[in-house]
């Protein structure tokens, strides 16, 4: 077995791409689930969101403009959910189940004809004598945008939960949905809402897989990143910069064994193969441990109805 | 005085139950109003409608001689009116300060808001730490953190639902100073409660409702107490008699019980240890959160506990579960009726079946049979004059009271040696409480050990023989309850906590 082949440098750089597509599908679920609904079909709105982003992105040669209907794919979807679950009161569990089939069904039906094409990927930003500094030039300066616009949306995430108004009431709605009623709060708004964002944000993950990461169009290969996703969210105790570190230390695990297989280590193929998942789930894990109670909301995968 | 809000011919209907049905009253600036009724008689629809959680289908009200009608909580807040709810309004996970600001329209930064909640709760008399879970703190500081959310809105109109059913008699009094001192500063108090005492002491003017009505009006501070009790009832209550033998043989025994909490919010139990004879009835008291839950999970078997802690006769029971404690004749009715007492979307038949099943011979080789259970339900119905239409009705489908009498009846049916029943007539109305307290003074005649734990300590001291206070997961040495009034009860439950008299 040959270490030197690895490149510490490519190896981190090339892990903040692995991670971004569940980094992103994470994100949006835990806000979903601060609002108190458990949507299971994150794995569905993500291979929906790779299918119609990388089929936009081809007619319109714009690849943006793939991300952008990606996105509204994605909350379409996450709507379908809403209007089912929130208005008609079925049952969460089942509905994101039938999400997920649904989202692997029609995504697989459109990409049919689209699978043997090519998208031109998004460039590396050139941030000019930044990007050619050693180390950090490729590992913090190397990316292409959506890389930046992920840890964007991490941070502001993180902010709107902790600091404003609006992200108060989304915890209140998931908190206690009968408390925030009777102070007058719309509890399914704000869920509905909540669940948009969701959905845009698992259909920009997927679209990032198909237009960025592979690129290209394959039937399933989201290959279960979205339930990554929902395992990180619950691992990371709803916290958005845990849920970073998770989807970092996947995506890294990810990386590196398949480096390793290259390097010829003299593991099976298949425990490699396992362990981003093993210990992912083993560190967030210990981490959770140690805070207090796990921080779920209160009233995670309640059914709100208005009783007067 | 002036009126501030008047009512007229407030309608509102609900398929199947005219929750009010054109009730017409007036609150005036600066009075302190009660509303009073029974369960179901309409006092939480009224007060929805008026704080705009419930929209009337017929009638009007003005506030403040200006036409008056709430679409939204939002408006009625802007209205000037707020309300201190029944079920806290609180949101365990978020701060006193987040806890407050989300009951305001236009809460200003978290920093200044922690700093005025501590002014006002300081002028008040009602200490708080704007930064503490909301999880963490008892009932009484909970209702704190309502009624300063409240007062940081400068209202018109304060509207308290039940307010005092989680405080301690000291509480009450402090409670009490501080609404004593708003209606002095001119804001009106609609007060909603059935504790008849306490209106007599607090309020100027009530208002009775019963089945949706209106029925009178009346001066409390005139009018006596049995008097408001026949009127809003409709019929006279008998006080439950009938003391049994002196009790003898000691029929349990706890020693040195102690408890982690089980779950987060919980109450760990802490070295508990008491003797129950046959023929008693021990009353347990103690303010919300206390260990009462955790109390009844250790006796009924839900949670095992120390090898030796609960003897019953000679047999040791601690690690036992359920149904050997059923089978040994040690039977409990816990709080909660929806949910743990009763599954609520099975038949009253299936639910008599899960706890008399074993007593009531119901089983053959590992079979139900259902014959005999659908007897034994139809044997609670009769005996506790439940009313529904028969065994085969889910328990969701009974109102509080009756569904109340059937569970307490299930485990009284069964011939305990010794029933452990928590806040037995909690949410049930005057008649079903009697006949429920009735039955289990009758119990303990026939030389039944029970152990009644009840926040309402007019209750205990109705039926108990002897009374011990838990606080904290601790339970006081039983004194004889015959020696006992409700202050000292007060003090012997911890007290006035660290409340204090309004000081402006």
């Amino acid at each position: 077995m040959d270490l030197t082949s690895i490149s510490p440098t490519l190896l981190i750089a090339s892990l903040m791409v692995a991670a971004t597509p569940i980094l992103l599908a994470a994100l949006g679920e835990l806000v979903v689930e601060k609002a108190g609904v458990l949507n299971l079909g994150v794995e569905g709105m993500m291979i929906m969101g790779a299918a119609i982003g990388f089929i936009a992105a081809v007619e319109s040669s714009s690849v943006w403009l793939g991300f952008g209907a990606a996105i509204v794919g994605g909350a379409v979807m996450a709507l379908l959910f809403g209007v089912l679950t929130q208005i008609l009161l079925s049952n969460q569990v089942a509905t994101g189940l039938a999400l997920t089939l649904f989202g692997l069904g029609l995504a697989s039906l459109l990409g049919q004809s689209y699978a043997q094409m090519k998208v031109d990927g998004l460039a590396r930003l050139d941030f000019g004598p930044l990007s050619d500094l050693p180390f950090f030039g490729r590992v913090l300066f190397g990316h292409d945008p959506m890389v930046y616009v992920s840890l964007a949306l991490v941070a502001a995430t993180w902010a709107f939960l902790r600091f404003t108004r609006a992200g108060l009431i989304l915890r209140a709605v998931g908190e206690s949905h009968n408390a925030a009623h009777a102070l007058g709060y719309h509890v399914v708004r704000v869920r509905l809402l909540a669940i948009a964002f969701g959905g845009a944000c698992a259909g920009l993950g997927g679209a990032y897989l198909s237009l960025v990461r592979v690129p290209q169009w394959t039937e399933g290969m989201t290959a279960g990143a979205g339930w990554i996703a929902l395992a990180l969210v619950v691992f990371a105790s709803w916290k958005p910069e845990r849920v970073l570190l998770g989807a970092y230390l996947f995506g890294g695990i990810t990386v590196l064994q398949l480096n390793l297989q290259t390097a010829g280590a003299r593991i099976p193929v298949e425990l490699l193969s396992a362990a981003p998942y093993l210990v992912t789930i083993l560190v967030l894990v210990l981490i959770s441990r140690r805070g207090r109670g796990g921080g779920a909301p209160a009233d995670l995968g309640r059914s709100f109805h208005a009783s007067s | 005085m002036t009126a501030l809000l008047t009512i007229e011919g407030l309608t509102k209907a609900y398929p199947g139950v005219v929750a009010n049905s054109d009730v017409s009253m007036q609150v005036a600036e600066g009075g302190v109003h009660a509303l009073l009724g029974e369960n179901g008689a309409g006092k939480s629809t009224l007060v929805k409608a008026i704080y705009g959680l419930v929209r009337p289908d017929a009638g009007r009200m003005t506030l403040g001689g200006r036409s008056y009608a709430p679409s939204e909580p939002r408006e009625a807040r802007a209205a000037g009116v707020a309300m201190v709810f029944q079920h806290f309004s609180l949101f365990e996970a978020l701060s006193v300060a987040e806890n407050v600001g989300l009951g305001m329209e236009n809460p200003p930064p978290l920093r200044d808001l922690a700093r005025r909640i501590s002014e006002v709760s300081r002028t008040y008399g009602l200490p708080l730490d704007p930064g503490r879970r909301v999880g963490d703190l008892s009932a009484g500081e909970r209702q704190r953190v309502e009624i300063v959310r409240c007062l940081l809105q400068d209202p018109r109109l304060l509207i308290m639902d039940e307010p005092t059913s989680v405080l301690t008699p000291q509480e009450v009094d402090t409670l009490f100073s501080t609404l004593r001192k708003l209606s002095a500063e001119g804001t009106a108090i609609l007060y909603i409660s059935h504790k008849l005492e306490e209106i007599r002491a607090l309020c100027d003017a009530a208002t009775i409702l019963r089945g949706g009505k209106v029925v009178g009006e009346c001066d409390p501070r005139t009018t006596s107490a049995a008097e408001l009790a026949e009127r809003m009832v409709g019929m006279t209550l008998t006080q439950p008699k009938g003391r049994g033998p002196e009790p003898d043989g000691v029929l349990l025994r706890v020693t040195g019980l102690s408890l982690p909490p089980a779950s987060q919010f919980g109450t760990p139990l802490r070295d508990i240890g008491f003797v129950l004879r046959a023929g008693e009835v021990l009353g347990i008291g103690g303010v919300a959160g206390n260990g009462q839950d955790e109390l009844l999970g250790a006796l009924s078997g839900e949670r095992p506990s120390a090898k030796g802690t609960v003897m019953l006769g000679g047999t040791d029971l601690s690690r036992a579960g359920p149904t050997l404690r059923r089978q040994a004749g040690l039977l409990t009715a816990p709080e909660e009726r929806l949910g743990h007492a009763a599954a609520p979307d099975m038949s009253l038949t299936e639910n008599a079946a899960m706890t008399g099943a074993a007593r009531k011979g119901m089983l053959r080789r590992g079979f139900l049979d259902w014959g005999r259970a659908k007897l034994f339900a139809q044997d609670v119905i009769d005996a506790f004059d439940v009313r529904t239409p028969g065994p085969h009705v889910a328990a969701r489908a009974l109102s509080g009271g009756n569904l109340q009498k059937f569970v307490i009846g299930r485990e009284v049916l069964q011939d305990p040696k010794v029933l452990v029943v928590n806040q037995p007539t909690w949410g049930v109305d005057a008649a079903a409480a009697a006949a429920i307290r009735q039955a289990l003074l009758d119990l303990a005649a026939q030389g039944a050990g029970v152990i009644v734990i009840s926040q309402d300590l007019e209750e205990l001291l109705q039926i108990s023989d002897r009374f011990a206070a838990l606080n904290e997961g601790r339970l006081g040495a039983p004194v004889p309850a015959q020696d006992l009034t409700v202050e000292r009860i007060g003090l012997m439950l911890g007290g006035a906590h660290d409340m204090e008299v309004a000081h402006v």
